[in-house]
This record gives structure tokens, C-alpha cells and sequence, in this order.
């Protein structure tokens, strides 16, 4: 158990790490959740499940939905337009940047 | 009775002035106050060219980051100030947890006669069979109340920043930012086949974990964000057309004020009898049982509504704005 136990801490460390350092909004979202969810594993080998129940639901549901509402509202996410010359536009502008 | 002033006499008193001011219909400092129309501005090509010269140096030197050296020397410093204050913060916070007692330790602070007194007799005094439900909606109650009534004034708070009303000024270009809504629902195949054998099973097994919180893990808050997600899920496979249905304002409102009410008067029936620690008349039952427990199935399931309804609101308001 210690083994599996000191595995799922390394991947908590990597995913509270990896949350901030991701330059991607959406992609610091998902880690977070995996972050929660490994979180609600360790609840329940730590013999809580009343936690790990509310952990996975609050942590790994809500809060990610919300989130992602937020980072909607806010045009953070670069949505797939209908108008394709705003796409290309776009896409020409990110390749362009990364380069 | 009131005094009626006759409308001559009241616009002499000063509440009749302050009307009329508030009104617009008298200016108490004209005529008083010298008051002097603005002149238009007007420059000179001299003072127009020097304008534009301490413009192009401000771009050029003090704007001009990347080549500027005290923005330089600043971000440095910025840089080595964050990093001790770091190295500082994690130190302290290191030396914290080394004053901590040590995990299972047998004589540790928490090891009290409380916690004894919760796993000696709690079973006997409360009657569920989950110590932790046990504790929390039956010794300390009343902090379960306090944390409802957090999340009911979440939701008033959500509520106020983001609700968007028909006559709200603005209201059309909010409609038109959340303008998705409008092409609901998507008819993604997938997402909708997957709701519909998910969602039941999901609501089923929220209500389980309600239900269940005094015999097994669970509880409340739990099954009550279980039962959200459900909804949260089923709004996003079918659309708000067809969840306006069954969940509007007035449902949520009913909702939450019936489950927190219920919740205060069950739990302070010791305030009107006096609040001289009587026997509960409520009996506590058999152990193990669904109908046990005293009071606390009736709890949990207040609880489980009032956190289903505000996970379902917030999701509502952050999207469109109005029920």
C-alpha cells in the first residue's frame, strides 16, 4: 500500500506543480481535476470515503464546470467560429506567435 | 394623525426644498455661485510641436521597456525579492509542520476524552451507524445549519452579481454574448445517448448517498452535489427548453427557503421547549435501520436539496444569467 500510496502523492505533487506552471487557462482546468481526483483516491486509502465521495463530485465535477463556464464568459477559450476567415485569421496569428 | 401642510407652506419647510432640489425644479446656488463657461481649447504650432516632441520621447525612452534600464534593474530586483520572500515563506512553513505531532501518535492533542466520548457513545446517543454523519448533523448540528445557510447566501450572491433581467440595461447585448444558448441544444449524439443512460443512475445513486448517510458513507452535502452534476449534466445534453420545465427561480427559491426552514425548526425544537436539554420525542430507532436516527435522515435530505439546488444555480447564472 505505501508503494501505491507514494506513487499517487508523486502524481499529486507533479498536478499541484503542473497547475501553475501550464500556460494554457483550459489546460490548468483539467490538470487541476486530475489533481482533485487523484486527491478523492488518497481520501479514500486514507479510509474516508465520506470525503472522497464530496471531493469527487465538488472537486472534480462542479468546480472544473464552472471553471470552464467562467473561462467562456471571460473569451478565454478560442472557440471553432462558423466564419472560416475569422478562423484562419486566427490560427495564422497563433502560428505566427509560437513561432 | 399626520400634520398636512397646505403646498405653500411645505415648499417652504426644508424637507419641501430638498424635494424640489432632488426634483430639479430649483438650483440653490444660482445666482450665488460665479460660474463661468468653459473656453475652448486652442494651442499654438509652437506648443503643438512641443507637445509632440515630449510624446515621442515618452515612447521612445521611458515607454520603450525592453531597452529601458530601470526597467531592467526593477524586474531583477522584483525577480530576487519574489524568490526570497519564497525561500522565507517556505522555511516558516517547514518549520510548522515539524512542530506537528507525529501521524498516529497515541498520546497526541486530538486523542481527548471528546472524540473518545463520540466513539464510546455516539452510536447509542444518535443512532447512525456512520460516526462522522453521526457528529456532524447531531453534536454539532448547528454548524451543518451555518454551512447551509453559506452556500443559501452564495447563491443570493450570484444571484445579484450575475443576473441578467429583462429590463436590465444592457440587455440585449448580454443576450447576445450568451447567445449560445439560442442553438441549444447542440444534439451532440454522443452526449445525448450518454445522458440519458447516466443521468437516472446519477440521480439514483445521489439520492442513495443521501438517504444512506446515517448507515454508510454519504451524507447530505455529497449526495446534494451528486444530485447537481445530474442536473448540471442534463442541462448541457438536452438544453435549458426542456429543464425550464421542471427547475425555474421559483423552484429553486421554494427549494432552498423550505429545506433551510425546515432544518432551523428541527434543529432548535430544544429553544422552544425551553432550551432545557429534554429528551428528543423523536425516537431514535434501530441501529442499522433506514428509518433510524432520529433526526438525521430528515437533515440530511434538507441539506442534500438546498446543496443540489445552489450547484444547479450556479451553473445557470454563470451561463445565461436568468432562470
Amino acid at each position: 500500500m505505501t508503494v501505491v500510496m507514494l506513487i499517487l502523492l508523486g502524481f499529486l505533487v507533479v498536478c499541484a506543480i503542473a497547475t501553475s506552471f501550464a500556460k494554457n487557462l483550459l489546460n490548468t482546468i483539467l490538470i487541476f481535476m486530475s489533481y482533485s481526483l487523484i486527491m478523492s483516491v488518497i481520501w479514500m486509502v486514507l479510509e474516508s470515503p465520506d470525503l472522497a465521495i464530496t471531493e469527487a463530485a465538488v472537486g472534480a465535477g462542479v468546480t472544473t464546470v464552472l471553471f470552464l463556464i467562467t473561462l467562456k464568459k471571460i473569451k478565454s477559450i478560442i472557440e471553432e467560429e462558423d466564419d472560416d476567415e475569422e478562423d484562419s485569421e486566427e490560427e495564422v496569428n497563433e502560428q505566427t506567435s509560437e513561432k | 394623525m399626520s400634520r398636512h401642510l397646505k403646498n405653500e407652506e411645505y415648499e417652504k419647510t426644508f424637507s419641501g426644498k430638498f424635494r424640489q432640489w432632488l426634483n430639479g425644479e430649483s438650483d440653490p446656488f444660482l445666482g450665488k455661485v460665479e460660474q463661468k463657461s468653459q473656453k475652448e481649447q486652442r494651442e499654438s504650432r509652437k506648443q503643438a510641436r512641443k507637445r509632440r516632441q515630449e510624446h515621442e520621447t515618452l515612447l521612445t525612452e521611458a515607454y520603450n521597456l525592453p531597452k529601458s534600464r530601470t526597467f531592467k534593474l526593477f524586474g531583477k530586483a522584483y525577480g530576487l525579492a519574489s524568490v526570497l520572500f519564497a525561500m522565507v515563506l517556505i522555511v516558516v512553513l517547514v518549520m510548522a509542520v515539524s512542530y506537528l505531532p507525529t501521524f498516529g501518535e497515541a498520546d497526541k492533542p486530538i486523542n481527548n476524552e471528546v472524540s473518545e466520548r463520540y466513539i464510546e457513545k455516539g452510536l447509542e446517543e444518535t443512532g447512525a451507524v456512520n460516526i462522522v454523519t453521526g457528529m456532524i448533523l447531531d453534536y454539532r448540528a448547528f454548524d451543518t445549519l451555518g454551512e447551509s445557510h453559506v452556500l443559501f447566501l452564495a447563491t443570493i450572491a450570484v444571484l445579484v452579481l450575475l443576473r441578467v433581467d429583462d429590463d436590465s440595461p444592457g440587455h440585449e447585448i448580454l443576450m447576445e454574448q450568451a447567445a449560445d444558448r439560442f442553438h441549444e441544444p447542440k444534439n451532440d449524439i454522443i452526449l445525448q445517448t450518454a445522458a440519458k443512460f447516466l443521468v437516472p443512475i446519477i440521480f439514483i445513486f445521489g439520492i442513495y448517498v443521501i438517504l444512506c448517510g446515517h448507515l454508510g458513507p454519504g451524507g447530505g452535502f455529497s449526495g446534494g452535489a451528486i444530485i447537481g452534476a445530474g442536473l448540471i449534466l442534463y442541462l448541457t445534453a438536452f438544453g435549458f427548453n426542456k429543464t425550464e420545465r421542471f427547475f425555474t427561480a421559483k423552484t429553486q427559491k421554494i427549494m432552498s427557503v423550505s429545506a433551510l426552514g425546515c432544518y432551523s425548526l428541527c434543529k432548535s425544537y430544544s429553544f422552544y421547549t425551553g432550551a432545557n436539554h429534554i429528551e428528543s420525542i423523536i425516537p431514535l430507532g434501530i441501529p442499522g435501520t433506514i428509518l433510524s436516527s432520529g433526526l438525521i435522515l430528515i437533515l440530511n435530505i434538507c441539506v442534500g436539496v438546498v446543496v443540489s439546488a445552489t450547484m444547479y444555480t450556479f451553473y445557470v447564472m454563470f451561463r445565461k444569467g436568468n432562470f
